[in-house]
């Protein structure tokens, strides 16, 4: 079997992830769109929350990707710090801007859940102040990396920043259980199947959780490729005014 | 075939609108920007090449 950090080489994962890409992409819209039709149009009312409840399938979805999108950046910024591997550096950089938009439908979609259910649109409660914050370090990330021009300094600086926001990012996760207090409930999936949400609601949800990560995934890999194509680019560009 | 939402109407179907509307204006960015960036590093190598 291949090693891993053969997808380190930047033409070997543009060729592997151009073959992996279309399978990706389709399997995500596939999983959306039968997620979120079964989800929208074949699910009852919840006997508490009426149809609001229909907004599960977007908001846990997306604030799972958001902190789980911040996990992989760490990740990958880890790799870079350690082995110095450019895919890396470049593939957390790919995968901010997809953080970002998962962290702000989970923000906007919260807010429109809570008004009907909880009677405010926001509330300085840990998770969600929590979420917040993991917005700010995604649009931090993002300006430190267009403000340093040097790609490997962009890189580190980057991956350092990354270090300091999975603290909130794993805050935003766990905060309901470190605090008892504030308005969010724990969690609606749970490996205790006593804790999930009922099954009626619990299938569709796992298809549109799939769609989402799929989504992630495919946008991650073709942004990824731009990525590397653009420090290519910068590269050639800049040894060319070399002369 | 559309389900009644009730008094929930605004906050659920607001809900599902913005957040197309966010998806697809990040896989169009994303899309574009891939295929102008494939195009400009192409025409790059291209010129250099061109110019040993």
């Amino acid at each position: 079997m291949a090693s891993l950090w053969e997808y380190a080489n930047p033409r070997k994962f543009i060729a592997t992830s151009d073959l992996v890409l279309p399978w990706v992409g389709g399997l995500a819209l596939i999983c959306l769109v039968v997620g979120l039709v079964w989800g929208f149009f074949f699910t009852p009312e919840d006997y508490r929350q009426g149809a609001s409840v229909k907004i599960i399938y977007l908001h846990v979805p997306a604030a799972l990707m958001a902190i789980n999108g911040w996990l992989m950046m760490l990740v990958a910024s880890l790799i870079w710090l350690i082995r110095r591997h450019h895919v890396s550096a470049l593939a957390a950089r790919a995968a901010a801007p997809v953080g970002a938009v998962m962290t702000v439908i989970a923000l906007v979609t919260g807010a429109f859940w809570g008004q009907p259910i909880w009677g405010t649109w926001w509330v300085w409660d840990p998770r969600l102040t929590s979420f917040l914050i993991l917005l700010l370090f995604y649009l931090g990330y993002m300006a430190l990396w267009a403000a340093i021009e040097n790609d490997d300094t962009a890189a580190d600086l980057t991956s350092v920043l990354c270090l300091v926001g999975s603290v909130f990012a794993l805050l935003s996760r766990y905060a309901v259980l470190f605090w008892n207090q504030g308005l969010h409930q724990g969690a609606s999936l749970s490996l205790d199947k006593k804790e999930n949400v009922d099954n009626v609601f619990y299938l569709p949800l796992l298809v549109c959780i799939a769609g989402f990560v799929l989504l992630f995934l495919a946008l991650v890999l073709l942004r990824t490729q731009t990525e590397i194509r653009a420090r290519r680019m910068r590269a050639l560009l800049a040894r060319e005014r070399m002369g | 075939m559309m389900p009644d939402l009730g008094k929930y109407a605004v906050e659920v179907l607001s809900s599902y609108g913005i957040t197309m509307a966010l998806l697809v204006v990040l896989v169009a960015a994303s899309l574009l920007r891939a295929r102008r960036m494939r195009h400009d590093l192409a025409a790059v190598e291209q010129r250099i090449r061109r110019n040993g």
